[in-house]
């Protein structure tokens, strides 16, 4: 019985519900985008009503939250920072940077495109998006993991050859360790 | 028969301190939300918390004395529950005391932040480190006060058991709050760093430190490091309502002694900001050092 399908997916649906209303976010201030963090946070908007709490290491975080664009050096740090969190995990790439390079579309040492090197889950687009924009995005985020289809973190082990390939080809000096999920 | 009932009491014990203690820390959550204008989380959020920790996959390794550390809290908080009556008549909550226990008490109650410290230790982050290192000289601030104020006691009233200090409350018909007041001071200003809220959090301090011991710790490491927390902050209020506030007769006054207790450090907590190390240990031997040493005077004297 306990192997049953059925019954897994009612341990499905309720681990579910806890995980979307306990997010605890790791936010990687890379770009300007950090700042709108803490009005989030705090008495004006308080995201805290939502479950949503600020961890201190990738080991406790659900989520990773990529703050705006990306330098090259930058990239290294949040792979292996999305890589010693635990599953499950998601990731929300906040500001138009993330999505197509924002202002940054023609610069040399940013990434354009998140999604090629993490498995992005939501988006929250804007430059900046205001706190209101960031918990729209909380909000669909916790819409998708409670239907389970935030999986973006099994899209990363499935096509890990893919993200390793593009995450070389912008870090040739990337050291890829062996994982044991 | 005794056996099975001292297990089923155990057990009970265990579940009661977990859900009070769990209860209490969101209802810290939204005060301290509340104090902040903010809405805050619900009372419960965190069961909801320790429910997804659970149900994280666990792929941290990095040793076998980081395994340890949680359980060490764990077992030291389930043992130092068992040492401390509930209520005032047993109830059927289990109670393995003995003659002489509130001194077993004293070690018992450092034994798992000691083992949390080796768990620490072998996670090799830096983080960690600063954070065992400040969490030791914390202890060694706020102990000796909390020492003191035991120590008093039992030379006021002759025994070294916590029933016989129940028994004393209940003969007289006062609180030792009010019959030894000094140790009682002293024994709060130390519950204010045993706690460890501000302006005493320098341990697990979240952006200065990274959460100091426990950064390395996720998933279920955490559920049992939050669990065994909650558990071991319903013992030591239980054992603060024992022995100065006159224990309790039913489960109701346990909560409100306790929860009224326990707004001592939350609510001095929420609006202080955070000492420097060499701060807290300077606060803990001036003051409550001082309380400390007019107990022990007063009960030698008087
Ligand atoms: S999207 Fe705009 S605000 Fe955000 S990091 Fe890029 S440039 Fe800065």
């Amino acid at each position: 019985m306990i192997n049953d399908k059925n019954s897994q997916k009612i341990v499905d649906i309720i681990q579910n519900w806890a995980r979307k209303h306990s997010i605890w976010v790791l936010a990687y201030g890379t770009g300007c985008g950090a700042i709108e963090i803490p009005p989030t946070m705090t008495s004006r908007y308080d995201a805290e009503r939502l479950g949503v709490r600020g961890a201190a290491t990738p080991r406790q975080a659900d989520v990773l939250l990529v703050t705006g664009y990306l330098t090259t050096k930058t990239l290294k740090r949040v792979i292996r920072v999305y890589e010693q969190m635990q599953d499950p995990k998601f990731v929300i790439g906040f500001g138009s940077c993330t999505i197509n390079g924002g202002m940054y579309y023609d610069s040399y040492n940013t990434i354009k495109l998140l999604d090629k090197y993490l498995p992005v889950d939501v988006y929250i687009n804007g430059c900046m998006p205001r706190p209101e924009a960031v918990l729209a995005g909380f909000g669909k985020l916790q819409e998708i993991i409670a239907e389970g289809r935030a999986n973006g973190a099994q899209k990363y082990k499935d096509n890990l050859e893919w993200y390793k390939a593009n995450q070389k080809k912008i870090i040739p000096s990337l050291l890829t360790t062996d994982y044991n999920w | 028969m005794d056996l099975l009932t001292n297990i089923l009491g155990a057990i009970a014990t265990i579940i009661l301190a977990f859900v009070v203690g769990m209860s209490y820390g969101g209802i810290v959550r939204k005060i301290t939300a509340r104090v902040h204008n903010r809405l805050g989380p619900p009372w419960y959020q965190n069961f909801i918390d320790a429910y997804k920790l659970f149900g994280k996959t666990t792929a941290i390794h990095h040793g076998w004395m980081q395994i340890m550390g949680p359980a060490f809290l764990m077992v030291s908080s389930v043992v130092t529950l068992m040492f401390v009556p509930v209520l005032n008549n047993g109830g059927w909550f289990t109670n393995l005391n003995f003659k002489g226990d509130l001194i077993f008490l004293l070690y018992l109650m450092v034994f798992g932040p000691l083992g949390m410290a080796l768990g620490a230790g072998q996670t090799g982050n830096p983080n960690s480190a600063i954070g065992v290192t400040r969490g030791l000289s914390q202890m060694v601030g706020f102990e000796i006060p909390w020492v003191m104020a035991l120590v008093a006691l039992m030379i006021q009233f002759n025994t070294t058991t916590i029933t016989g200090l129940m028994d004393v409350q209940q003969m007289s018909g006062t609180w030792l709050m009010f019959s030894s007041p000094f140790a009682f001071i002293a024994a709060v200003l130390a519950m204010l760093g045993m706690f460890r809220y501000s302006p005493f959090d320098i341990v697990g301090a979240p952006t200065e430190l990274a959460s100091g011991p426990v950064s390395e710790n996720g998933g279920k490491f955490l559920f049992t490091m939050m669990s065994s927390g909650s558990i071991f902050s319903f013992v030591k209020l239980t054992l603060y309502v024992d022995l100065f506030m006159g224990g309790a007769d039913n489960l109701i006054i346990l909560l409100i002694k306790t929860f009224s207790i326990y707004m001592i450090p939350v609510l001095y907590g929420i609006v202080s900001p955070r000492y420097r190390t060499e701060q807290a240990i300077r606060f803990f031997w001036g003051w409550p050092l001082f309380f400390g040493i007019l107990a022990i005077l007063y009960a030698a004297i008087f």
